[in-house]
């Protein structure tokens, strides 16, 4: 089977965010660049069907739209155990925009032809929660999305669970399709040492889509940091005198109650 | 004012969606007339109400094989729909359903597509929303440059309006309905008749301060004197003590409840990018420095075992 993971490099999620001085991009420096982290259960799940089909079967391909330094996350991936990438560059991108980016994704991937499509819900940096499904419904094909647990009952029919509020969906799919991956997928690896040294040897290309960068439909008006929301006030005592006092508050000042 | 706006009202079970009402009523706000669609397999009876908050029109896409969700088959009714309302923006609430339409339908119908808004306004004619990036360390303003616009609203980020008498007309959607590819199975429902923290006005949320599952209890009660739904901290659901559902945070559910309570909760970032937008948030922690302080209007330091048993108790009172 030929999968092929959409993968976005982001800030780390441990990162402190700071605005950039414009206002409107947030400040690069001292940023530790990673792979998206709801990416890496997308590979991962790719590796894992990849091994399960046998030795020598199948295929995993790594694709990114970004600047030049999103080979290093390409290559982290090819470390993992991608077998080759392909990076769309485009230096100006920045990713506000999803429907523009689902276009490119979808004009590469069709190219490539996979059997099956995964991406992450969601990147963490501009949380779009789009980017994969509009790729679907770009290629024609079914998605499912927030998957999960995958299973494959028959080798190209798929058993997805996806979280919905008050419970779960389970859903049946053929291929080809695209999945976007949640947490609880999966576990995923570690690059091994030897997967590191043969990443170096791996290709990635890099390929200019056939259709224009799309105008954005979106564009970031400004940034900042969250609002504050100002301490309020803090009680200490016996919970007896303290309790009474902000269910009070909570009665008059808040009127939550 | 925009012109015409579509909601899409979600629907399970023939039960529609609270959040619903709320998208209805920043519709009526937003624009000059307010239509809805409504997909399912029975579903016109419950289209008229939809005019008690505020839609004028309800276009229904009725199908049998619209009786359990799927992204193709609400893709199309949706699509249907906007076609024949023609409207200037598109709301969609942001609940699984809600992301997982919407992008389709975006692309199908190549709107310009505002996802998770926390706000959403015209502004000078475009449509500008207020949106978390970064794992909720940034509020980013993004405008939509063109139209129409397909936005998807966080479940609370508006009111929802009292309703009035008003009642909508109904409008029958036909929808070309063809096989779809990824079908819905089955429905697995957890936890009968627990409310899910996205759709409570009133969240009570435990974390690793509680020490063990069964301290649960006291989160529980809670939650039960004041109609709430529970929710958890990472930490908590990582040591198995609640499942993934209850998770408040940047890696579970972003919320924005009339009141959150926070018990036995540090406050890291990654737990606040989830409900630094509630209403008003309380907190209980024995650690006077610990940052859920910081942002909580009322804090409450202490045992939580000394002063949960207290705090429901006085609740109790307070609502009789
Ligand atoms: C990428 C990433 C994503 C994450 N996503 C999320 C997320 O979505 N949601 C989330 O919640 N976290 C998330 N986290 C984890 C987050 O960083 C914290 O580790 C987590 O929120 C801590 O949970 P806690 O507050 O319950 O536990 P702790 O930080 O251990 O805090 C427990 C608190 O309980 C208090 N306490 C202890 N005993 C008592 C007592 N008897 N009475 C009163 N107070 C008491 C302590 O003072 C302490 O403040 C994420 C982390 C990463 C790196
Ligand atoms: N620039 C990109 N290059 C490759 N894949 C992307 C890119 N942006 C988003 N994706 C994919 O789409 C998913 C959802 O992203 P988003 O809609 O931006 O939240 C990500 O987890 C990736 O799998």
């Amino acid at each position: 089977m030929k999968i092929l993971v959409c993968m976005k490099q982001v800030p780390s999620s441990e990162a402190r965010i700071v605005v950039a001085g414009d206002g409107k991009a947030i400040d690069p420096t001292d940023v530790e660049m990673i792979v998206n982290p709801y990416d890496e259960y997308a590979l991962e799940e790719a590796l894992r069907i990849k091994e399960a089909r046998g030795e020598g079967e199948g295929e995993v391909i790594v694709l990114s739209v970004g600047p030049e330094k999103v080979k290093e996350a390409i290559r982290s991936c090819l470390a993992m155990g991608a077998d080759r990438g392909i990076l769309v560059k485009d230096d100006a991108y920045l990713g506000g925009d999803g429907l523009g980016v689902a276009r490119i994704l979808a004009d590469v991937i069709r190219t490539q032809e996979p059997d099956l499509v995964l991406c992450g819900k969601l990147s963490i940096d501009v949380e779009n929660n789009c980017v994969g499904i509009a790729v679907a419904e770009f290629l024609g094909w079914p998605h499912v999305s927030l998957v999960n647990k995958l299973e494959w009952p028959e080798e190209k029919n798929a058993k997805a669970t996806r979280e919905i509020e008050g419970g779960r969906e389970v859903i049946e799919f053929g291929l080809p399709a695209v999945v976007t991956a949640e947490k609880g997928l999966n576990e995923p690896r570690y690059a091994s040492l030897k997967g590191i040294m043969q990443a170096k040897r791996k290709p990635i290309e890099e390929v200019t889509p056939s259709v224009a960068m799309p105008a954005a439909g979106v564009e970031i008006v400004s940034m900042a940091p969250p609002p504050e929301r100002g301490g309020g006030q803090k009680f200490e005592g016996e919970p007896e005198d303290v309790v009474p006092q902000v269910v009070t508050l909570l009665k008059t000042e808040a009127k939550v109650l | 004012m925009a012109g015409r706006i579509l909601v899409f009202a979600e629907q399970r079970d023939g039960k529609v969606r609270k959040s619903t009402f709320e998208a209805l009523g920043r519709a009526a706000e937003l624009g000059d007339e307010v239509h809805a669609v409504l997909v399912g397999s029975a579903v016109a009876q419950i289209a008229p109400m939809l005019g008690n908050y505020g839609a004028k029109v309800v276009h229904c896409a009725e199908d049998p094989s619209f009786e359990l969700y799927s992204g193709e088959g609400y893709a199309a009714a949706l699509s249907a729909a906007i076609d024949a309302a023609a409207p200037d923006l598109v709301l969609v609430i942001a609940t699984a359903m809600g992301k997982d339409l919407a992008p389709r339908a975006a692309a199908r119908k190549q709107l310009c597509m505002l996802s998770d808004c926390i706000t959403l306004d015209e502004i000078g004619g475009a449509f500008e929303a207020t949106k978390s990036m970064y794992g909720g360390q940034v509020f980013a303003k993004v405008r939509a440059t063109g139209k129409p616009v397909l936005a998807t609203l966080r479940p609370s980020a508006y009111p929802a309006p009292e309703p009035s008498s008003d009642t909508a007309a109904m409008e029958s959607l036909s929808v070309a309905v063809s096989e779809v590819g990824a079908k819905v199975v089955e429905v697995l429902k957890q936890e009968e008749g627990a409310l899910d923290v996205q759709e409570a006005d009133v969240v009570v949320t435990g974390g690793r301060g509680l020490k063990s599952p069964e301290n649960f209890h006291l989160i529980e009660e809670l939650a039960g004197v004041l109609g709430g739904a529970v929710g958890a901290s990472r930490a908590a659901v990582d040591a198995g003590w609640i499942d993934h559902a209850h998770q408040v945070g940047q890696t579970g559910k972003a919320i924005s409840p009339k009141l959150y309570i926070a018990v036995g909760v540090s406050g890291a970032i990654q737990h606040l990018a989830g409900m630094r937008t509630a209403k008003c948030i309380v907190a209980v922690n024995k650690d006077a420095d610990a940052p859920i302080f910081s942002i909580a209007d009322y804090g409450i330091v202490g045992d939580l075992f000394k002063i949960m048993p207290v705090l429901t108790e006085e609740i109790r009172k307070a609502r009789d």
